[in-house]
């Protein structure tokens, strides 16, 4: 017992990853929390308003300068609603399926939270990898299949809300999750039969997949697939204009109708961090990773490098989020029926059609 | 009538992708995002009110300072949601108003009741009640939403008057008690 004990509270490694986890969901649910920021600021830029610029703490304000940017800015803006949505009444209604009611936020936050241990985004100086699970060589394998049970999240929220809107909602997120998850998986598999060498170990490894980008990026090979793959994480992560689970105006708040304060908070934050997953996930595979642009994989050397790589990977993926508010104040929502018929009748036939014409090309060039 | 058939073409090919159109309508967006806000900064920033504007109603005076208020009674009659409340009063036969017929001992506007519809302002025979400028009412309590009659011909100053009735009234009857009628 006494063994038991010390190998449990004195063994570095346990405290080592249990700092690791918790730093890894402290980032993403501050960057989550700061999309949905940008998500606020950008589309009041886009509709000529000015957005959140109001939030402000005493003690920050007191600071010259930096208390007015920072209020300008709608920064304190996250904090304030995070904790208005801890302070608001929980409400229950009598008329769900309390356990799954209860369960579903989580199942949707979970998923999110667990898929990120396998990205990697950025390289030591050492040449070791920086990420939360480092050596594993199934990364977008994981990440694929840990991801999409985000959607068990949105199925069991609209099952347990027992009313007729939060159900439609579910449905459509399911049937649209199962229709893009096929295009998305094969436009990946044209990217990684590029990739890997047949003689290679850790093929399905995100970060040998990075290191595969030094020269050129994916995107220019691949364009067709990354085109495929863009539309696929917009629909995989329910953003406009494929976001058929919510979409308020025939669904009055789809699958999170029946939530309210912490619990719909959990699924904004799922949201976020599905919207983060699907970026990174291209960042890797199309845009180099944390490579600064095509040719020039890294500026400087030994520890500047590697910050600056952490940095950039950072950068692009702000831009990226940006990409997708951008997109959504821009299009407007697709009918379900016009969702199914691009999914099925034109991204599959397409990305089966890009790995044909890559299996056969690799074929003749042998 | 002659008939214009609209040619119907197919779509392209590239319009069929759709991907011309997101990429034209992402530079719309990108374009608007470059203008300026169009937003007020409300409490810091206040809007230029119009002429015209009908905002809470007042009582004015005319340029010499005389209230203009005969107290008829007409606008609170007419007042829809009936938010005016009139006590009239008599005139000291020592002031030098004396030769208007009356005038109101307390007006009272209840804010909470008017509608800015404006009827009193159309009604009055003496022009002394003007919804005017102020857009803003604000109270902490239902005490302070009344407006009473000091309060009103505060918000309502004085404006310019073409008529001076009264003083042409009293100029004429002193006129005709001159020539002995």
């Amino acid at each position: 017992m006494e063994q038991l004990l010390n190998d449990f509270l004195l063994s570095k490694a346990w405290y080592f990853i249990a700092a690791r986890g918790l730093t890894a969901i402290v980032i993403l649910m501050s960057i989550a929390a700061y999309a949905v920021l940008l998500e606020r600021k950008a589309s009041a830029w886009i509709q000529g308003r000015v957005g959140p610029n109001r939030t402000n703490h005493p003690l920050i304000a007191w600071i010259p300068f930096v208390g007015t940017f920072l209020q300008k800015g709608g920064f304190i803006q996250p904090a304030a609603d995070g904790l208005k949505f801890l302070f608001k009444e929980d409400p229950l209604p009598g008329h769900v399926r309390k356990t799954t009611y209860i369960l579903a936020p989580i199942v949707a936050l979970a998923p999110a939270l667990l898929a990120l241990v396998m990205l990697p985004f950025g390289r030591l100086p050492t040449g070791e990898v920086i990420t939360l699970c480092p050596g594993a060589d199934i990364g977008v394998l994981f990440m694929f299949a840990i991801s999409s049970l985000g959607v068990y999240g949105i199925a069991l929220a609209g099952w347990s809300a027992n009313s007729k809107y939060p159900f439609l909602g579910a449905v459509r997120g399911s049937a649209q999750l199962i229709s893009y998850e096929l295009a998305m998986g094969l436009s990946v598999l044209t990217v990684f039969l590029a990739t890997a060498k047949p003689d290679q170990d850790n093929a399905l490894s995100l970060v040998s997949m990075v290191d595969a980008q030094t020269g050129v990026w994916n995107i220019f090979y691949h364009p067709i697939a990354a085109l495929v793959f863009l539309i696929c994480i917009f629909a995989e992560a329910n953003r406009h204009p494929f976001d058929m689970p919510e979409s308020e105006t025939d669904l009055v708040g789809g699958f999170h109708t029946e939530y309210g304060s912490f619990k719909f908070g959990l699924f904004f934050v799922a949201e976020y961090s599905h919207m983060i997953i699907g970026s990174s996930l291209f960042i890797v595979m199309f845009l180099g990773g944390w490579h600064f642009v095509p040719g020039v994989p890294t500026v400087g050397s030994g520890l500047i490098a590697s910050l600056f790589g952490v940095a950039w990977f950072f950068f692009k993926l702000c831009a990226f989020l940006f990409f997708f508010v951008w997109v959504r104040w821009t299009i407007p929502r697709f009918r379900y029926d016009q969702v199914m018929r691009i999914g099925w009748r034109v991204l599959l036939p397409v990305a089966v059609l890009n790995l044909l014409a890559y299996f056969l090309w690799y074929a003749v060039k042998g | 009538m002659a008939i214009k058939v609209v040619e119907r073409r197919p779509l392209s090919l590239a319009e069929r992708t759709y991907l011309p159109q997101i990429l034209a309508g992402l530079k719309v967006t990108w374009d608007n995002m470059l203008r300026p806000p169009v937003t007020l900064q409300y409490p810091e920033e206040r809007p230029t009110i119009p002429n015209g504007y009908r905002g809470v109603p007042t009582l004015v005076r005319d340029p010499n300072g005389r209230e203009k208020c005969v107290s008829c009674q007409l606008c609170e009659f007419v007042c829809p949601p009936k938010a005016i409340r009139i006590t009239p009063g008599e005139i000291a036969p020592t002031a030098t108003n004396a030769h208007v017929e009356k005038a109101p001992q307390e007006f009272e506007i209840n804010m909470l009741r008017c509608i800015y519809c404006g009827l009193c302002q159309e009604v009055c025979p003496e022009e002394a009640i003007w919804l005017q400028s102020q857009y803003s009412m604000t109270g902490t309590n239902r005490e302070m939403m009344v407006n009473n009659k000091a309060k009103l011909y505060e918000l309502g100053g004085a404006l310019p008057d073409s008529h001076y009735k009264w003083d042409r009234k009293k100029a004429e009857a002193e006129r005709q008690a001159e020539s002995g009628h």
